[in-house]
């Protein structure tokens, strides 16, 4: 070992080791309960009311408002990467070398001194018994070296060799899954769009700074339902959608939660809803005079002559809170009344109280018959070019390790050695790079086949 | 013949089973771990009657979903998963001792879900978010991850209580071999680690289908974050530190209290997207 070491060499020394990896892992998974205690994302009277004004200014040093993003969170995931990539690279040199060697080679003075060697004797011939064995391991291990000598036979198998590389594809897969993360970060984006019945937008809104956003096309909502279970739980949100890209409407699509909707790698989902104000109302007009009524439903923006042909009414709005004398009657329809010497004033029609304009005592009342409930519905909209990235590290992390914990290399010796005529010995024994236990049992069943 | 029937017999079926266990080391008697096993055998047939049934039942209601969507369904399939680890186990090794730290964990879930006054057992329709394929694969494999877990508890206390001197008179002399409780300790960790880990893959694929964000650093999320972090840090003392034994026991003990912590904690002391299960 060199003594003097160059900076360049400490730092990859430093980084190679498997205590660093464990360090690292052990202040990820401390610092990580941080944040499930304190409040995230909240805003600055939440923290001031609950820590104070001092731990306030320690929480926003550290960020630990928002600490999965705060720059010493990711640099622990930085450090936890190089770590992982430095070491695959210092071991996999060697590893590489016992997974695909240039030739197998064994020693046999290592298996006889095995823990779990079985010596048993069987009556049979050497060759009866070496064609046997030779037939058992390469039925249940694979191919077989075959060493003779002249009292006795040595068969070797292994299989599972590549088993080794499991947990390596581990690794990458980390690797994989966080670059994954990082591409989506830096070219994705999380949006949120509210969505009128009726109503078409091409602008969504980041979550992140409330910005706008362009999508490159617009989205109808032609429709939006929600059901309830007899117990008043909601069953199930769904709104039919149609993709329009310039002027022409590409398709038309019902999303519900879990059934998102994917166009140009832009995803469309259902997150929430909401009432949306309604823009027409149908009004049954009663004239002070003469009593009758009179039926006539009207858009917001809209204005006609009333029977006596000198009044206009216009219907100017909707609120969804009316004040009236400091009350609030909730949602209600703003309309405007223009006499014919040209005074006009405002009334209002609330949803909750359709007959309300007729304490007014005017010259017209006005009554709603009808004002049909429209809804928005609330579209997250998100674009990930990293998640193919993530999803393959995601399978590549399963199958790796199932690979390292489930499967092995696995080497099994048997020499078997002339006692007599009709009478041999056998050695059985076996190593694994896992799992001793299990191929204990296994050299146990061989040696169970073995003796007949 | 209802659900709610077979599920609380199995209740007290398992609590025979874990008598039965506990007789036979306080009498080394093999013959009642014997029948502490196919009595145990018979509870979990029983508790996957009974969570069929409630199968059916959901359907019968109208609402038509899979046992998995409360915290009373949920300990009653933990119980079922340990079971269907255990008996495995048993089969396998043939070792009726360890019997003794697992089936009071089967019952314990169980009886929990049974007796707890919070816990409601009533069967109720599925939130629009939860109506989704991924969560029969994510309820399954989380919980096999956390039997697992489960079951490397039982085995680490092992490692407290059985006497070091192999000539020693206490009962506990009759452990399992150091060597066997060291290997099953192991498997089980692996075995929980990679169910956890595919749990936590299914959950991130499936809140990407829901939500549009695989990950959101929701409190159940970071909790099995966490505890998937404490046993890779048992994985790589054991494999790269050569650590084994009592102080990889503490590991897999703190393990089992932070899968504790994910699945009761969060729920009672943080909010988030899983406070419903």
């Amino acid at each position: 070992m060199k003594k003097n070491k160059t900076i360049p060499e400490q730092i990859w020394q430093f980084f190679c080791s498997a205590r660093l990896a464990v360090y690292t892992l052990v202040i990820l998974a401390l610092t990580s309960i941080i944040g499930t205690v304190v409040l995230q994302n909240g805003a600055e009277e939440e923290y001031i009311e609950f820590y104070g004004h001092g731990w306030y200014n320690l929480i926003k040093a550290f960020d630990v408002d928002d600490m999965y993003h705060a720059w010493w969170f990711l640099g622990l995931i930085v450090i936890l990467c190089v770590n992982i990539i430095v070491c695959s690279i210092e071991r996999l040199s060697t590893t590489w070398k016992i997974i695909f060697p240039k030739k197998i080679i064994f020693n046999p003075d290592r298996f006889r001194k095995l823990k779990n060697l079985e010596i048993f004797p069987v009556k049979k011939t050497l060759l009866s018994l070496s064609l046997e064995v030779e037939k058992l391991l390469s039925k249940n291990v694979g191919p077989v070296l075959k060493e003779e000598t002249g009292k006795s036979v040595i068969l070797y198998a292994e299989k599972g060799r590549w088993t080794r590389m499991g947990v390596y594809v581990v690794h990458t897969s980390l690797i994989l899954l966080l670059s994954g993360a990082l591409i989506g970060s830096l070219f994705g984006f999380k949006a949120n769009l509210n969505l009128d019945e009726g109503k078409t937008l091409d602008t969504a809104i980041l979550v992140e700074n409330k910005k706008p956003v362009k999508l490159g096309f617009s989205i109808r909502c032609n429709d939006f339902n929600v059901k309830f279970y007899d117990t008043g739980a909601p069953e199930e949100f769904k709104s039919n959608l149609t993709i329009i890209e310039d002027g022409k409407e590409i398709l038309t699509e019902d999303i519900l939660v879990n059934h998102p909707l994917t166009y140009k790698g832009i995803n469309i989902f259902q997150s929430s809803y909401g009432s949306a104000p309604p823009d027409s109302v149908s009004l049954e007009i009663f004239g002070q005079q003469d009593k009758t009524a009179l039926i006539r439903t009207v858009k917001i923006g809209e204005e006609f002559q009333l029977p006596d042909e000198e009044t206009i009414f216009k219907l100017e709005g909707f609120l969804p809170h009316f004040d009236f004398n400091g009350h609030d009657l909730g949602q209600a329809f703003i309309g405007r009344i223009v006499e014919k010497d040209g005074k006009s004033f405002q009334i209002g029609l609330p949803l909750k109280f359709p007959t309300f304009d007729k304490m007014r005592k005017g010259s017209f009342a006005f009554v709603i018959k009808e004002a049909e409930q429209k809804h928005y519905t609330g579209l997250h909209i998100t674009k990930d070019p990293g998640i193919w990235y993530v999803y393959a590290g995601f399978i590549l992390m399963i199958i790796g390790c199932w690979v390292t914990f489930f499967m092995a290399h696995e080497s099994y010796f048997i020499e078997i050695e002339t006692t007599g005529e009709l009478s041999s010995n056998l050695y059985v024994s076996g190593t694994s790079n896992r799992n001793s236990h299990g191929l204990k049992i296994k050299i146990r069943k061989m040696c169970h086949i073995l003796k007949g | 013949m209802n659900s709610s029937f077979l599920l609380s017999s199995t209740t007290f079926i398992y609590a025979l089973a874990t008598v039965f266990y506990i007789g036979s080391f306080a009498f080394k008697k093999q013959t009642l771990s014997k029948a502490g096993f196919i009595v145990l055998v018979i509870g979990f047939l029983d508790n996957s009657a009974g969570i069929i049934m409630r199968w059916i039942e959901s359907y019968e209601m109208g609402y038509g979903h899979a046992p998995f969507s409360n915290m009373y369904e949920s300990l009653v399939f933990f119980s079922w998963t340990i079971a269907i680890l255990y008996i495995f186990i048993e089969l396998k090794y043939k070792e009726s001792i360890i019997g003794l730290f697992v089936s009071p964990l089967v019952f314990l879930a169980i009886a929990y879900a049974s007796f707890d006054p919070n816990t409601s057992s009533k069967i109720s329709p599925l939130l629009p978010a939860l109506k989704s394929n991924w969560l029969i694969a994510h309820v399954i494999t989380c919980f096999l991850g956390y039997a697992g877990f489960a079951v490397s508890f039982g085995f680490s206390i092992m490692y407290f209580i059985k006497p070091r001197n192999p000539q020693s008179e206490s009962i506990f002399a009759k452990l399992p071999s150091w060597e066997l409780i060291d290997e099953l300790t192991y498997q089980m960790v692996v075995f929980g680690f990679l169910f956890l880990t595919i749990g936590i893959i299914t959950g991130a694929v499936w809140a990407n289908s829901a939500w549009g964000k695989y990950w959101t650093w929701d409190p159940k999320e970071t909790w099995s974050l966490i505890t998937w972090l404490i046993y890779a840090i048992f994985m790589h003392l054991r494999i790269m530190r050569g650590w084994s034994g009592k102080s990889l026991a503490y590991i897999s003990i703190l393990g089992f209290l932070a899968v504790l912590f994910t699945y009761f904690g969060v729920n009672f002391l943080l909010s988030g997207l899983h406070s419903y299960a």
